[in-house]
């Protein structure tokens, strides 16, 4: 009984009560595996992860709305766990809005009708693919019902993740988010080699960037001598002249958290994970992932590396033109649609990346100009519902192998299925930012921010691939519209109300935010600045 | 010389005018707070008639009148809580939504969404739901037979949906929307009848005839917001005065590019005679009554850039003149009954305009003549609609004659609608016509005749129309059996040849004048060269010799079957719409084709070239790019290396720099 006395560290529980929520969703789904029957288990664990998202969604407006504030009241919130998680207004949007989407990503989880009466997970992810025992497993009609459990675990990772605020939380939750999501990539009921290939490549690479993460947090470490964000502000804004260990430390965290949101040249991973992985996870990873990981990276440069601002600005400025140019002009040769869309959403990184070089302090700001963090947080909204969207359409468009995501045999969608063809067509135009679509504000709020700091090469190269992508997207709704069916012509199968609900949704967000955006844009500048 | 001096004499001295109303509104509060309901609940029944495809064929046409009707209820309530308010506190704005903001040099350019109701959206409210939910009734009966009347239903809600925007939007800016959404359902409604490759043609024409048209709309829009930095009528208002007078005569030229467009004024007059190929409803309720009238809205609401801006004014009169008799004189030499409405709806449109030109003074006297005309006429084309509807489509007057027995309501509702105006004393056209005519007198003799010439001319063609089709020997087809319509078209029509009568009571007492002062302000009273009732009798007497010219050369002898082609030069002429077409084909069309062609080969060598080419390199790179993406992870690991390694040379290497 010698050593240090333990004291227990002050937690505010109702301040990270959403994250109890979900992390508590997801224990008991691991003990519904353990004790439901099979029959049951399904129903149960959709009802359970989409009642505990919802309730959390519930509860962090509740907590959002009881924010005090702090300072000189441009930002509001409360740093609590010893200093660990940051609970303040863009940690609450951003929760809100990863728990909206990912509501909606358990319901294309939930689908069961395209398939036949499964959902699209592998019936047995351990038989191997091709064997007598993946043959019975499907003969038998099994289910791997362990995906919601996993889903939730990640959602709780994501939300984790972009409140952290000391490295060590940053580092514990981008492994929560990105096992599950490893594992959830592998679980195709169809083409599993497939799957299973874009799985392993992405723990690969992931393993292989985390070591980055990791490494540069020990730089860092060794530099401040801590792993709180504000005493790291603090060190960064004591010091005369460049450091190495500072700025090394900088860059290789970057390695990580650039590889999460897909930023060139840490994209390599994502066309085939993308296409790999069963839709309905890619539209959860596309959409959430992104969200947390911007968060993530918003706060940590802001607040952390702020003083450090004139080192890394131009590192993200050639990260951002890398990104948009490889996204743009690498989707322009796609020929699968799932391809297509994931190089879409580099080029969306890149975009964002625009937006983040953007004017950060509320006070530099003229009247009637957008915050980087607002016009990120924006950005983010409505790629999210886009993003899920679009998705969502590729699940119901098939043939006799499953989803037909050759674009080859998207050629005459149109006639086949004006009500599919016209709503994947408002999410590429909203995609390529034409007016009256959420894209179009999304962009200008991005473009004009970094604008306002000053940015407008980065706008200018923007501007231009966006012009770039708009060809491809235009490409697609030309082949819908001007083309004739190769062969039989591509079906659409009906979904059952769960994806209905997620097209609607999407589409509704998409028309919505380009018609009355005001809302969103109001919500986001309420949620005000990071706290510190 | 000579110019110089039509030019003072044209020039309307606008001296000594107060200035232009501000406009203040007050939040809307009460029964008003419902407006949004009157734009919402037509644009609601558009998009269910349209989105719900046939599954609504059998009640969309009952959904499309119901939402009218209940907009038109909307409006009435509306309009009754306005009239229970003070003069000074009679406009009223609803704010709906920010668009967008936008940070400009310190400056705030907000694109907001808002309602202005105020005496002049209010009146509009009511004529274009109003005459437009009688046009929705009679459309029942006269599209019954057609497989896509849902359809077309559907169109009509856009258009009143689109109209009220535009006539309730607080700024240029939702306007504007409005106006370009007129134009879409306006153009969808000429080539409703799609299969008819003249529907088609006539429909194209317009939207081409209007893009001439909007672009000094956008260009008015443009200048505006670079001028005051806002789009609301009130922000405009309060600064107009401190513009200077070169903006404000740009602005007010453009405006009135935008106005001819719409309301079909000289210049840009041509499309409206071929927009007849629409549906009878569609030109009652659009080519008539309601959106061909904007350009008259949009010149009054703009009374603060106009009252400012006198050369632009006089630009206004000009016009109106010059279309009041052109319209007149192509109705004249038509035979096509509805190209003889178009032709007088030209006309009696100038009649609108040049009210308005004359500023102040003729601002109420427009609108009051908008409105009467927007019952007679709707009235007058329903009336042929129902004609035709019984003459198997037939819309040459000269197959028709002594139709007034075969359709008794018919001929009687029309007779009432002609009375109006021609401006038989006592009808709603006489009083209206009545005090355009004054007052371009008093303001100016020039226009004053003109406008007087112009009713005689009125007289003559509306009595032509009259006499050959309800008159005279019958000289309709053996297999041709005329009938009067069922009740639901003729119920519209009893309905607006009672306003057609009783619309002049608007200006008893100078109610419409009052009624108007907080929006166009007070106008000095005029003084008159002559005693009122003398200019009263010289009109009547102008309008009984058109009326007794088109007797001697019409009822009185045989009208040939087949139109005579041995005629006068000035006939011909008419016939040919006084050659417009033949004007824009010569100035416009060829040389505009040469041009097109001339850019299209520019077009084709050296800016495809440059796009293929750029598309070229973009696609060639992104194939050399694809090739990187082999599927190995053990590249995709080395390029995360290299990227590293990228990301840290970078921060280093600003560092040292």
């Amino acid at each position: 009984m010698n050593g240090a006395e333990f004291t227990a560290p002050s937690v505010e529980y109702s301040l990270i009560l959403p994250l109890l929520v979900v992390f508590g969703a997801a224990v008991v789904g691991v003990l519904v595996e353990a004790f439901a029957p099979r029959r049951l288990r399904l129903p149960v664990q959709i009802a359970l992860s989409l009642t505990a998202l919802l309730t959390a969604f519930v509860v962090t407006v509740l907590v959002g709305l009881n924010l005090e504030e702090r300072g000189d009241g441009r930002a509001r919130g409360a740093i609590t766990l010893e200093g660990a998680i940051a609970v303040d207004g863009p940690s609450i949007f951003l929760w809100g809005l990863v728990l909206l989407l990912s509501s909606a990503s358990v319901l294309l989880f939930a689908e069961r009708r395209l398939e036949g009466g499964v959902t699209a997970f592998a019936g047995q992810a351990a038989a191997l693919p091709g064997t007598d025992a993946e043959r019975e497993a499907s003969s038998k009609g099994l289910e791997q019902t362990e995906v919601f459990p996993l889903m939730l675990f990640a959602v709780g990772g994501m939300m984790l993740f972009l409140a952290s605020n000391d490295l060590l939380t940053l580092f514990v939750a981008l492994e929560i988010l990105s096992l599950p999501l490893y594992l959830l990539c592998g679980l195709a009921r169809r083409r599993r080699l497939l799957s299973q290939e874009a799985a392993l490549k992405y723990f690969m690479l992931g393993a292989f960037s985390s070591g980055f993460f990791v490494y540069g947090i020990a730089l860092v470490y060794g530099y401040a001598g801590s792993m709180n964000f504000a005493d790291i502000s603090t060190a960064i804004s004591g010091r005369i002249g460049g450091d190495a260990l500072l700025l090394g430390g900088i860059a290789l965290i970057s390695v990580g958290l650039l590889f999460k949101v897909g930023a060139a040249p840490f994209h390599a991973w994502t066309p085939d994970v993308y296409q790999g992985a069963p839709t309905a996870v890619t539209a959860f990873m596309a959409a959430c992932t992104k969200v947390a990981a911007f968060g993530a990276l918003l706060r940590l440069f802001y607040v952390a590396f702020g003083g450090a601002r004139v080192d890394w600005e131009p590192m993200i400025w050639i990260v951002a033109i890398l990104t948009m140019v490889v996204g743009s002009v690498l989707a322009l040769t796609q020929t699968d649609v799932k391809r297509m869309l994931a190089y879409s959403s580099i080029a969306h990184a890149g975009f964002i990346l625009v937006g983040f070089v953007g004017a950060q302090q509320l006070g530099d700001l003229g009247p009637g100009q957008l915050s980087s963090l607002e016009a990120v947080m924006f950005y983010l909204v409505t790629y999210g519902f886009m993003t899920l969207g679009a998705f969502a359409v590729v699940t119901v468009v098939r043939d006799s192998g499953g989803e037909a995501t050759d674009l080859s045999r998207w050629a005459g969608l149109g006639k086949e299925s004006p009500m599919v063809a016209g709503v994947f067509a408002v999410f590429l135009l909203g995609m390529a930012g034409i007016p009256l679509t959420s894209g179009f504000i999304g962009k200008w709020a991005v473009f004009s921010s970094a604008l306002s700091a000053g940015a407008w090469p980065l706008v200018v190269v923007g501007v231009l691939m966006s012009a770039v992508a708009a060809f491809f997207y235009i490409r697609v709704i030309v082949l819908m519209y001007f083309s004739d069916p190769v062969g039989e012509g591509p079906s659409v199968a009906t979904p059952s109300v769960l994806t209905t609900i997620v097209i609607a949704v999407g589409f509704a967000a998409t028309v919505a935010l380009g018609i009355v955006p005001g809302p969103v844009l109001d919500l986001a500048a309420a949620a005000g600045e990071f706290i510190r | 010389m000579t110019v110089t001096m039509l030019t003072n004499a044209l020039l309307v001295s606008t001296a000594g005018a107060t200035e232009p109303p501000v406009v203040e509104p007050a939040a809307a509060d009460g029964a008003l707070s419902l407006l949004w309901l009157v734009i919402a609940l037509p644009a609601l029944g558009a998009a269910v008639l349209l989105l719900a495809g046939r599954r609504s064929d059998s009640w969309g046409h009952l959904l499309g009148t119901a939402t009218v009707a209940g907009s038109f209820l909307v409006s009435l309530v509306s309009f009754i809580a306005l009239l229970g308010r003070d003069e000074g506190d009679r406009s009223v704005g609803q704010h709906l939504w920010t668009w967008f903001e936008v940070g400009l040099d310190g400056r705030v350019f907000s694109a907001d969404l808002a309602l202005l109701y105020d005496p002049l959206s209010a009146l509009f409210l009511l004529l274009i739901t109003g005459v437009g939910a009688l046009i929705h009734v009679y459309s029942i009966g006269y599209m019954a037979l057609d497989p896509r009347r849902r359809r077309f239903f559907g169109y009509l809600n856009l258009f009143i949906a689109a109209m009220l925007v535009l006539v309730l939007s607080d700024g240029y800016l939702g306007l504007f929307l409005g106006w370009e959404g007129v134009g879409l359902a306006s153009y969808l409604l000429i080539g409703f009848f799609q299969h008819k490759p003249s529907a088609a043609a006539a429909a194209k024409k317009a939207f081409v005839v209007n893009r001439v048209g909007d672009v000094g709309m956008v260009l008015a829009l443009a200048l505006i917001i670079a001028t005051f930095g806002t789009v609301s009528f009130a922000g405009i208002s309060a600064a107009s005065s401190q513009v200077g007078e070169g903006t404000l005569t740009a602005i007010g030229f453009l405006l009135l590019l935008a106005a001819c467009g719409k309301s079909a004024q000289v210049p840009l007059q041509s499309w409206l005679l071929d927009a007849m190929e629409g549906p009878t409803p569609v030109s009652a309720l659009i080519h008539a009554a309601t959106m061909v009238t904007a350009g008259v809205y949009l010149v009054v609401r703009s009374n603060f850039i106009f009252e400012n801006a006198e050369i632009a004014q006089t630009g206004v009169v000009v016009v109106g003149t010059v279309t009041l008799l052109w319209g007149a004189v192509i109705g004249c030499a038509k035979d096509d009954i509805k190209k003889v409405l178009a032709g007088s709806t030209m006309s009696q449109i100038g009649y609108m305009m040049l009210a308005a030109g004359l500023g102040v003074a003729g601002y109420a006297y427009a609108i009051f003549h908008l409105l009467t005309h927007g019952f007679f006429k709707a009235n007058m084309f329903l009336g042929a609609g129902s004609v035709m509807h019984g003459m198997n489509d037939e819309v040459d007057m000269r197959r028709y004659g002594a139709l007034r027995a075969a359709m008794p309501i018919t001929f009687a509702t029309f007779a009432l609608g002609y009375l109006a105006i021609i401006g038989f004393p006592g009808f709603s056209g006489f009083w209206s016509k009545d005090r355009i005519i004054e007052t371009a007198l008093a303001e100016n003799w020039v226009v004053g005749v003109a406008a007087l010439i112009g009713a005689g001319v009125t007289a003559f063609y509306m009595t032509r129309l009259m006499l050959m089709t309800f008159f005279g020997e019958k000289r309709w087809a053996d297999e041709v059996h005329p009938h009067e319509s069922p009740k639901v078209m003729t119920t519209p029509l009893i309905v607006l040849a009672a306003l057609s009568v009783v619309g002049g009571v608007l200006i008893l007492g100078n109610w419409l004048k009052d009624w108007l002062t907080p929006v166009v302000g007070k106008a000095e009273p005029h003084d008159l060269p002559v005693p009122v009732i003398v200019i009263t009798i010289a009109i009547t007497l102008v309008v009984a010799v058109g009326v007794a010219l088109a007797w001697f050369l019409v009822g009185r002898r045989e009208v040939p079957r087949t139109a005579p082609t041995d005629v006068s030069f000035v006939t011909r002429a008419a016939r040919a719409d006084l050659y417009g077409d033949a004007v824009n084909e010569g100035l416009f069309m060829r040389p505009g084709q040469r041009l097109t062609r001339g850019l299209g080969t520019f077009d084709h060598s050296v800016v495809d070239g440059t796009v293929r080419g750029t598309a070229g390199t973009f696609m060639a790179s992104s194939s050399l790019f694809r090739r990187m993406q082999n599927g190995y992870v053990r590249s995709y690991a080395l390029s995360l290396l290299a990227g590293a390694l990228l990301v840290m040379v970078a921060l280093l290497v600003v560092t040292i720099a």
